[in-house]
C-alpha cells in the first residue's frame, strides 16, 4: 500500500453543542423516534422480525447445523474412514469403525461411524478435513430430542439426513457451489479416482 | 380542631395504591420490552393474546420457578436483601402525592401587632392556642377572609390523594428512604459471595452516593423558592405560580440525570451491566427474588417520576384544564388522569433514553457527577439565591432563573472544551499522533505528517 493511498481521518473536534451533551441527546431521541415511529407506523417490511414456528428462517448454505454423510452417484458412503475428521474434530466426538471396503475402488469403508450431536460445537473443522468431502454440515438447525441416545447420529441416521436435504434441496454450499475438494475431482486430474469413474 | 386522620381511607388509598403498582410494574415490564422491540424494529413479545398476558405468565413463570441459593452465599442477607429493595422503594412512596391534593392550612400568629409570621412553634398550652386561634378568628372578621378553623374543615372535608398527607420533610423523606434503597443492592451483591456482584454493588454504591449531591442540589433551589419541603406545598406553589421547569430548567435537568443514576437506568446502570458483570448484584438470585429486585427498581422507576412530576411540572396541574378549585367527581379523575399522563411520559422518557444514550464508563460516571453536575448545580443554586433574595427585577425576577440556565449550560460547555483541548505540551511533542492503534509502522510522508500537525 503506497502512502498516498492512505486517507487520514481526524475525529470529529467536540464543539460546545456536543460538549454540553443535551443536544446531541435530542439528535439521538429523534433516531430513536423514527425508528420506533417506523415499525409502529411504517411498512412491514422494515420490521426485522421472523414469527418463527410459523415462519421459517432461510439460512444461508454455509449455515452449520446437522451433519450429514454424502452418498456417491451409486448411493453408497463416500467416506474412505480416514479418521481426518476425527482427528480434526476439537470436541472429539466423531467415532470410526473402519472395515475393508467391500467395493474394489477404495481400500476401507466406515463399519461404524458415529457423531455425538450433544458434544459437537459445530465448527465445521471435519468438513474442511474430509479429502473425499464425505462429510458435511448442512443447514437443518432445529436438532431435538427426548434422550441423550437419540442425539448420537449413527452412519443410517447421517445418511438418511444426506437423502432429506437433497430431497428438500437444501444442499450446503460446498455442493451447490460446484467445486468439492480435490479428491472429488475426475481421476483424469491424477489424484485418487472417484467410484464414478470407475463404473 | 385539627387534621383529622382517616384509618379507612389511609388504608384503602394503600391498598389501591399497592394494587396498582403491583399491575403497574408487571404491564411496565411489557411496555419496556415493547418500546425496546419498536425502537430495534422488532415486533417485541405478541403470544398470549397479542402480549396483553405477557406479564401475567411471566409472574406465573417466576412464582413456580424453582428457587436457587446457592452454597457460598450468605444466608441470612442474601434473603432480606430483595426485601429490603422492595420495602425502601414502597415506602418512599408514601409521601409522593399521586393525585389531587390541597396543602393544610397554616396557622398564623397574629397575635403580634405586625409584621404578621407563620407560626414557627405550636403553641404549647392550651390557653396560649386559643389564643392565636382567637387572634385569627377576630381577623378573619375582620377581613371577611376564610378563618384558620374553616380551611382545617375545609381541608379534613377532602381526601387527599397521598398516602401520608402534609408530611413536612416530604422530599426530604423520598431521598433518605431512596438512599436506604442501596443497602437492597449492596447487601445482595455482598452476599452474593460471587466476584462480579460484588463488582456490581460496589460501583453501585459509589454511583448513588455520587449523584445524591446533584440530585439534592437541584431541588434545593425548587424548596427555597417554595419556602417548603412538603410535597403538596411545592404544587400549590406551582399552581400559583407556574412549574418549576419554567423557571429553572437547568435543575430539571441535573433533577432528571441524577434520577436515571439513582434508579439504575441505562446511561448509569452500572451495577448491572449485563455486558460486563453477568448480571451485577441480582446474578445469583432466582425466581421471586429476582423478581423481588426487578419489582422494587420499577416501582422505584415510578416513584421517582411521581417526584419529577410533582417537583417540576406541576403534578395534576394542567393550565386551562384543571381547575384546582374544582372538587367534584369529575374534576378528581381529570387531575388523576393529568397527573397520570405525566408520570407516564417520564416513564415513555426513561426507556427511549434508554435506547438512546451508550452506558458511561465508570471514571466518565464519576467524572459527570462530580466535575461536571454538582459545579453546575452549586452556581445555579448560588445565583438563584442572589436572585430571590435581591430580586434584581422585582418580584418577577425569578423568570431570570432560565436565560441564567442557558448561560451557566453554555459556559460549563466551553469550559469544558477548554479542559479538554491538549496541553500546549502534548501539541509541542516531537511523535506526532497519528490516530489510535499506529504505533507501528508509521509512514512519514509529507501528507500523514500536515494531517497531525494540524491537531
Ligand atoms: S463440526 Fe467440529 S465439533 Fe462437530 S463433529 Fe465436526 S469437527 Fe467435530
Ligand atoms: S475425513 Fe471424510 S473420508 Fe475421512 S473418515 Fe472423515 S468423513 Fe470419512
Amino acid at each position: 500500500m503506497k502512502a498516498d493511498e492512505i486517507t487520514w481521518v481526524k475525529s470529529p473536534e467536540f464543539g460546545v453543542m456536543d460538549q454540553i451533551f443535551l443536544p446531541a441527546i435530542f439528535t439521538g431521541l429523534v433516531t430513536t423516534l423514527t425508528h420506533m415511529g417506523s415499525t409502529l407506523f411504517g411498512p412491514k417490511k422494515d420490521v426485522v422480525t421472523q414469527q418463527f414456528p410459523e415462519q421459517r428462517p432461510h439460512l444461508p448454505a454455509n449455515y452449520r447445523g446437522v451433519h450429514r454423510l454424502n452418498r456417491d452417484d451409486e448411493g453408497r458412503v463416500k467416506c474412505v474412514a480416514c479418521y481426518m475428521c476425527s482427528t480434526a474434530c476439537p470436541a472429539h466426538c466423531i467415532d470410526i469403525v473402519a472395515a475393508p471396503s467391500p467395493w474394489p475402488d477404495r481400500e476401507k469403508y466406515p463399519e461404524v461411524f458415529v457423531i455425538d450431536e450433544l458434544r459437537c460445537i459445530y465448527c465445521g473443522m471435519c468438513e474442511q478435513a474430509c479429502p473425499v468431502d464425505a462429510i458435511e454440515l448442512t443447514t437443518l438447525y432445529d436438532l431435538t430430542g427426548h434422550s441423550r441416545e437419540e442425539m448420537i447420529f449413527n452412519k443410517e441416521k447421517l445418511l438418511s439426513v444426506f437423502d432429506k436435504t437433497v430431497a428438500m434441496g437444501t444442499d450446503p454450499i460446498r455442493t451447490t457451489h460446484g467445486r468439492l475438494g480435490v479428491a472429488s475431482e475426475p481421476a483424469s486430474s491424477g489424484v485418487t479416482g472417484s467410484s464414478s469413474m470407475q463404473t | 380542631m385539627s387534621l383529622e386522620f382517616s384509618l379507612l381511607i389511609t388504608v384503602a388509598l394503600i391498598l389501591a395504591v399497592l394494587g396498582c403498582l403491583n399491575g403497574g410494574v408487571a404491564y411496565l415490564i411489557l411496555v419496556e420490552r415493547k418500546i425496546s422491540a419498536w425502537v430495534q424494529d422488532r415486533v417485541g413479545p405478541n403470544r398470549a393474546f397479542y402480549g396483553i398476558l405477557q406479564p401475567i405468565c411471566d409472574g406465573v413463570k417466576l412464582l413456580l420457578k424453582e428457587e436457587m441459593i446457592p452454597k457460598y452465599v450468605d444466608k441470612i442477607f442474601f434473603m432480606i436483601a430483595p426485601a429490603i429493595a422492595l420495602i425502601t422503594a414502597f415506602m418512599a412512596l408514601a409521601v409522593v402525592p399521586f393525585g389531587p391534593t390541597s396543602p393544610s392550612p397554616i396557622l398564623i400568629d397574629y397575635r403580634q401587632n405586625s409584621p404578621t409570621y407563620e407560626l414557627a412553634v405550636w403553641p404549647s398550652t392550651k390557653s396560649e392556642y386559643d389564643a392565636v386561634i382567637d387572634a385569627d378568628r377576630s381577623r378573619a372578621l375582620e377581613k371577611k377572609s376564610v378563618s384558620f378553623e374553616e380551611q382545617i374543615k375545609v381541608y379534613n372535608s377532602r381526601i387527599q390523594f397521598v398516602l401520608a398527607p402534609h408530611v413536612d420533610i416530604g422530599i426530604l423523606f423520598v431521598f433518605a428512604i431512596g438512599s436506604l434503597g442501596v443497602y437492597g443492592v449492596i447487601l445482595g451483591g455482598w452476599s452474593s459471595n460471587n466476584k462480579y456482584s460484588l463488582l456490581g454493588s460496589l460501583r453501585s454504591s459509589a454511583q448513588l452516593i455520587s449523584y445524591e449531591i446533584p440530585l439534592g442540589l437541584s431541588v434545593l433551589g425548587v424548596v427555597l423558592v417554595t419556602g417548603s419541603l412538603n410535597l403538596e406545598r411545592i404544587i400549590q406553589h406551582q399552581v400559583d405560580h407556574g412549574w418549576n421547569v419554567l423557571f429553572q430548567p437547568l435543575a430539571m435537568v441535573l433533577f432528571a440525570t441524577s434520577i436515571f443514576a439513582e434508579c439504575n437506568r441505562l446511561p448509569f446502570d452500572l451495577p448491572e451491566s449485563e455486558q460486563e458483570l453477568v448480571g451485577g448484584y441480582h446474578t445469583e438470585y432466582s425466581s421471586m427474588k429476582f423478581a423481588l429486585f426487578l419489582f422494587g427498581e420499577y416501582t422505584h422507576m415510578i416513584t421517582t417520576s411521581f417526584l419529577m412530576m410533582t417537583v417540576f411540572f406541576g403534578a395534576w396541574h394542567l393550565p386551562f384544564i384543571t381547575d384546582p378549585n374544582d372538587f367534584s367527581i369529575f374534576g378528581i379523575a381529570l387531575k388523576f388522569a393529568v397527573a397520570a399522563g405525566k408520570t407516564i411520559g417520564f416513564i415513555i422518557f426513561y426507556m427511549l433514553i434508554r435506547w438512546t444514550i451508550l452506558r458511561f464508563r465508570f471514571d466518565q460516571l464519576m467524572h459527570l457527577a462530580w466535575k461536571i453536575m454538582l459545579p453546575i448545580s452549586l452556581a445555579s443554586f448560588t445565583v438563584l439565591v442572589f436572585i430571590v433574595h435581591f430580586k434584581p427585577i422585582g418580584q418577577e425576577s425569578i423568570w431570570l432563573m432560565c436565560p441564567v440556565s442557558l448561560a451557566i449550560l453554555l459556559a460549563s460547555g466551553f469550559i469544558g472544551i477548554r479542559l479538554s483541548k491538549p496541553t500546549a505540551h502534548a501539541t509541542k511533542s516531537k511523535v506526532p499522533y497519528l490516530g489510535h492503534g499506529t504505533g507501528y509502522s508509521v509512514q512519514h510522508d509529507s501528507k500523514i505528517r500536515l494531517e497531525s500537525s494540524s491537531r
